[in-house]
């Protein structure tokens, strides 16, 4: 549904994107992350046709984004990064504008209307000015506007920014049952909203795409191993080695815990479970076991490993690194 | 083209925040104080030509009120249109609901068509507003109609060039004073180009004076319909939405 292909853009001497290239296959969810100035925010910009790529095509529904713009723009709705809206206008009047400019027939006009105001929770501020309602309303108003005239392409610029945690759910639920009817490419920098709404993420940094996949390969692709956290009250360096003795351990890392205890996490490939043996370790040593649970590696890790710039290394072992 | 629904919003922008209703009363009121003034002058001048009948011969309602009138509208309007169109571009790029209504299925020429016709309208309002003026000089005296009807109708042309260049400044800024700024260094300088002609002489002479709005304004108060000035401002006005459209085109040329 999305095709980008080595998309590069250059303010001046600026390049703010490089060679970006990715797909979206049609009514999937696709997180866009990356720290802030990454290059997100152009990226969509292009993607909605708001402003040419110095070089690389993109492709929304099978049009160009710059040859065949009208097209495009006839099936994408855009939500701006700020929500940029008419602070003089009621929510209605404007909402039936958006509708008439995308198109929408006369004779559904006030029905569809009708729908995204049910849709996005804001019937009942229909009549008042976009002016005076509160941060989390506008964000729902701009919402709505992207999805009058049910666009097959979505292109949300941080949707949930600014919004309580009650209204991050709301809008959350809202953009998950989109999936499947709509394409949906939405950029933010709160990592577990993408693990709750996404299928697939692309993490971008510097203008560079640094990773792209369904998140559980891409936390398989970064951290190989199966990890736990451990807790044991007893010396120090016996603690460690008899961790490290358990069979199948690669390697044991100092984790201290929250109140200075000591901790430790373990790994051990991945499908093997070591628990049963570091409690039967602390029985046996009579260490009192204080804390022993699985710590999955998540999108955060992963997030903050591409973007910190270290290399991908899942052919190295890490047992040899830590020995 | 989807000019229909933009002009209906820009409508809408204009009466749901004061400028529009700010705009027409302040233009209502200098040009009605304008009014008071070139009337009472002309009633004190129609009553000692009472007692003089030699005077009375020069002394007629078109040359008299009308013609005063209209050049001081003419002057009210140099200094007011800027502010009709400055916000029209300026502040949708300022509060990024440009990037929004660009990236609806509507061409560029049709944001720019529809924004233009609000402006005309608004416009349009002003001077409708304005006949309140003659429809009172017609009350207490002879009207010649034909002058009346070719005044207005220089009022409308002149300002439909005077927003075509707001509609440009306005797009090519985000800030709205510099929008009104340059519209007005823009019109003030085509408005007294024609002063120069004079002294230039020449073929040069006659280049500046026919650039000038205001020498293509006065056939019309006279009661003249000249076509060399008709398509002088079908020409500016032209020309000025032309390098609208270009400006925003712009951005997506830029690369």
């Amino acid at each position: 549904m999305i095709e980008v292909h080595d998309l590069t853009k250059q303010y001046g001497p600026v390049t703010a994107i490089r060679d970006v290239s990715f797909t979206v296959a049609p009514g999937e969810i696709v997180g866009f992350l990356g720290p802030n100035g990454a290059g997100k925010t152009t990226t969509m910009r292009i993607l909605a046709g708001f402003m040419p790529a110095t070089r690389g095509t993109a492709r929304v529904a099978g049009y160009d984004v710059f040859r065949e713009s009208l097209q495009v723009r006839r099936r994408i709705g855009y939500l701006p990064e700020n929500v940029p809206l008419y602070t003089e206008l009621r929510v209605g009047p404007y909402l039936e504008f958006v509708a008439e400019v995308k198109g929408v027939p006369r004779a559904e006009r006030r029905r569809r209307v009708a729908d995204v105001l049910e849709r996005c929770r804001i019937a009942d501020v229909a009549h008042r000015r976009i002016g005076t309602l509160s941060k989390g309303y506008r964000q729902r108003v701009g919402l709505a506007q992207a999805l009058v005239g049910d666009p097959a392409v979505l292109i949300l610029d941080e949707p949930t920014i600014g919004l309580d945690p009650r209204q991050i759910a709301e809008i959350r639920a809202l953009i998950k049952s989109l999936a499947g009817r709509h394409t949906v490419i939405l950029s933010t920098h709160i990592l577990p909203e993408v693990a709750m709404v996404c299928s697939g993420v692309i993490i971008i940094n510097r203008g560079v795409i640094v990773a792209q996949g369904p998140i559980d390969r891409l936390v398989e692709e970064f951290f190989p191993t199966a990890r736990v956290q451990v807790q044991l009250e007893g010396p120090r360096e016996a603690v460690r080695e008899g961790l490290r003795k358990i069979p199948g351990v690669l390697a044991v890392h100092d984790a201290p815990g929250a109140d200075g205890a000591a901790g430790f996490v373990v790994e051990a490939p991945r499908g093997r479970d070591v628990r049963a043996e570091v409690f039967r370790l602390a029985a046996e040593q009579r260490w009192p076991l204080t804390e022993l649970r699985r710590v999955g590696a998540t999108l955060e890790e992963v997030f903050i490993r591409v973007v910190a710039g270290e290399e991908p290394a899942p052919e190295a072992e890490p047992a040899e690194a830590a020995r | 083209m989807r000019v229909w629904p933009i002009f209906k919003k820009e409508m809408r922008l204009y009466f749901a925040s004061p400028i529009a209703w700010v705009i027409l009363t302040i233009f209502l009121l200098v040009a009605g104080y304008f009014f008071y003034a070139i009337f009472s002058f002309f009633t004190l001048a129609s009553m000692q030509a009472a007692m003089n009948p030699a005077l009375a011969r020069d002394l007629n309602v078109t040359d008299g009120v009308m013609r005063p009138l209209f050049s001081n509208m003419s002057v009210i309007l140099l200094l007011l249109m800027p502010l009709v169109t400055m916000r029209l571009f300026a502040e949708e790029r300022r509060s990024g609901t440009l990037e929004l209504l660009l990236t609806y299925p509507v061409r560029d020429g049709a944001v720019l068509l529809g924004k233009y016709l609000a402006a005309l309208v608004v416009y349009a309002l002003m001077l409708a507003l304005t006949l309140t003026y003659p429809a009172l000089v017609a009350a207490f005296a002879r009207l010649e109609w034909g002058p009346l009807v070719t005044g207005y109708l220089g009022l409308l042309l002149m300002g439909a060039a005077f927003l075509a260049v707001g509609l440009f400044a306005s797009a090519l800024t985000e800030n709205q004073i510099v929008a009104s700024l340059v519209t007005f260094g823009i019109l003030l300088l085509f408005w007294v180009v024609g002063w120069s002609a004079d002294y230039v002489g020449g073929s040069w002479g006659r280049v500046l004076s026919h650039l000038s709005l205001l020498e293509h304004f006065d056939g019309f108060t006279k009661g003249v319909i000249d076509t060399r000035d008709v398509v002088y401002f079908v020409n500016f006005t032209g020309l000025a939405l032309f390098l609208t459209l270009r400006a925003l085109e712009a951005r997506r040329w830029r690369g």
